[in-house]
């Protein structure tokens, strides 16, 4: 309890040591929070765009109805597939009228072939697992060819990843800054109390008595600065939506927490090292 | 109670074949008062910091009330501490808190009940002579007054020793003169001290012991004088 009062107190002696260290903590957090925004949105758009990754068998003509349902019920067996959708002929026009608009007249009679329009569970739309259930729908005598978009799957997926380690790596990056820049200041709020800890010592303070105050000091400090890194990235994001037209999604309410939770951790880590140090000089 | 047994301190980073200490024995009863005394760099203030273990010798044995400089851990260091009293010559105070909430500060980072920490904190100003100045910064106090707070911070854990490191060397002749008479009304409590000084006319004004080093070694120690003397006789 002493140690909370007096983390506190240090708070109301160096009010503008602390707002520089909530300041610095917030606008590490925020950069760090910009980033995982752009990430965010960009899993989202690829998501949706993942959703539409579909395999579609084209069908001999003249293959019995039959047939084609016992291939689609088997189909829809396989672990990868969400469902399977027998598009027939007639229908398949109608669909490329729909598509086409100004051009549905190009269509006058079922030149189309009838499809199994394939779609896979999420998980299993990676280029190798839809090769693998392209492979065995050309298994199927009636089929006449495969589409599923070789290229484009590959190359969303090299997107994926690339966004994915580039998100990763300057997560780090940003994260292994602000550590550092937490450490700095709350070293310079270590060494403005360096003379009460020297106290401290003399009168007879254990080490982890003189370290709380600093480790909660340090956690609040970082509570509060990520709290102020959420809320300017929210700000951040409804700017940038009402100037660039575009729907951004925000942090789910986990991971505002764990955000804040973050910089409670950052801040602690960067106490405990700077404490640690100079408890060791002294 | 205190005892410096064949004590030698080197510092690391002392040119090669300089110490601090060199030898240095002695014993300090329970409630002595005892000078040490030589120039600056003689090493009165290693001894002090051996003391209160803030260094441990590079050879030899420190032994502090059942604590020994070979053994005590970390850990004992500041259990050690609550039984001792320190003063610096530079007050060593809070400059943003009041006379007495530097003296419970004492209290309050060993833990003692926030119950009794008052008349503790009470007892100390008036044992020092400063219970009229209770709430008085530093800063509004002469520096006589600022060293009487660090005696009574030093003294509100009822320590058995008072290290007393130049307790006078900011203060003028008169505030010097009241210093010593409270250091002699707390060893006359049953408080031992002792009192690093380069005072000579303070040490000579009283018939406490003396305790005299030079370069690191003792040139001097009152209590042996008489020993002395015989063998010279």
């Amino acid at each position: 309890m002493l140690a909370f009062r007096t983390a506190l107190t240090a708070f109301r002696r160096a009010p503008l040591l602390s707002a520089l260290s909530i300041t610095t903590i917030a606008f590490s957090l925020f950069a760090f929070g910009l980033f995982g925004l752009v990430a965010l949105n960009i899993k989202n758009a690829l998501q949706r765009v993942e959703e539409r990754v579909e395999v579609r068998g084209f069908i001999t003509e003249g293959t019995p109805v039959e047939a084609i349902a016992i291939a689609s019920d088997e189909i829809s067996r396989y672990p990868e597939v969400l469902n399977v959708e027998v598009v027939t002929q007639t229908q398949a026009l109608e669909r490329a009228r729909r598509e086409l608009g100004e051009f549905k007249d190009v269509f006058e009679s079922e030149v189309l072939p009838a499809s199994l329009d394939i779609k896979l569970k999420p998980g299993s739309r990676d280029p190798a697992t839809v090769r693998k259930v392209v492979e065995r729908i050309r298994g199927f005598d009636f089929v006449d060819d495969v589409r599923y978009g070789e290229e484009w799957i590959t190359q969303l997926y090299r997107l994926r990843n690339i966004a994915g380690v580039a998100g990763v790596a300057l997560g780090l990056a940003f994260a292994a800054v602000a550590v550092i820049i937490i450490g700095a200041t709350i070293r310079m709020a270590v060494l403005a109390r360096s003379r009460e800890i020297s106290i401290m010592r003399l009168v007879g303070a254990t080490d982890g008595f003189i370290r709380r105050p600093f480790l909660i000091e340090g956690s609040i400090t970082g509570i509060l600065g990520g709290i102020l890194a959420l809320v300017l990235t929210y700000l951040a994001m409804r700017v940038l939506g009402q100037y660039l037209h575009f729907e951004t999604a925000f942090f789910d309410r986990r991971i505002g927490t764990l955000g804040v939770l973050f910089g409670a951790m950052m801040g602690l880590l960067g106490s405990a090292v700077s404490v640690g140090r100079h408890l060791r000089k002294v | 109670m205190i005892r410096f047994d064949h004590v030698t301190k080197v510092y690391p980073r002392a040119a090669i074949g300089a110490s601090a200490l060199t030898n240095v024995s002695f014993f300090i009863a329970k409630g002595e008062f005892v000078f040490l005394t030589g120039p600056s760099g003689a090493g009165k203030s290693t001894i002090l910091k051996l003391l209160y273990m803030d260094e441990r010798p590079t050879s030899g044995e420190v032994r502090v009330s059942g604590y020994s400089s070979h053994q005590i851990k970390h850990g004992e260091v500041a259990k050690l501490r609550r039984r001792l009293g320190i003063v610096f010559q530079d007050f060593r105070l809070l400059e943003d808190r009041t006379a007495e909430q530097n003296v419970a500060f004492a209290l309050q980072v060993i833990g003692t009940p926030a119950a009794s920490i008052p008349g503790k904190v009470s007892r100390a100003l008036t044992q020092v002579g400063l219970a009229s100045k209770a709430t008085a910064l530093p800063k509004e106090l002469s520096g006589g007054e600022q060293q009487r707070v660090a005696f009574a911070r030093a003294l509100v854990n009822d320590p058995f020793v008072l290290i007393a490191d130049e307790p006078t060397g900011n203060l003028d002749e008169r505030a010097t003169r009241g210093i010593f008479q409270l250091l002699r009304e707390i060893n006359a409590s049953g408080t031992a001290v002792l009192m690093a000084t380069h005072n000579l006319e303070l040490v000579r004004s009283s018939d406490y012991r003396t305790i005299e080093l030079n370069h690191g070694e003792i040139v001097f120690d009152s209590a042996d004088a008489p020993r002395i003397e015989a063998e010279v006789d």
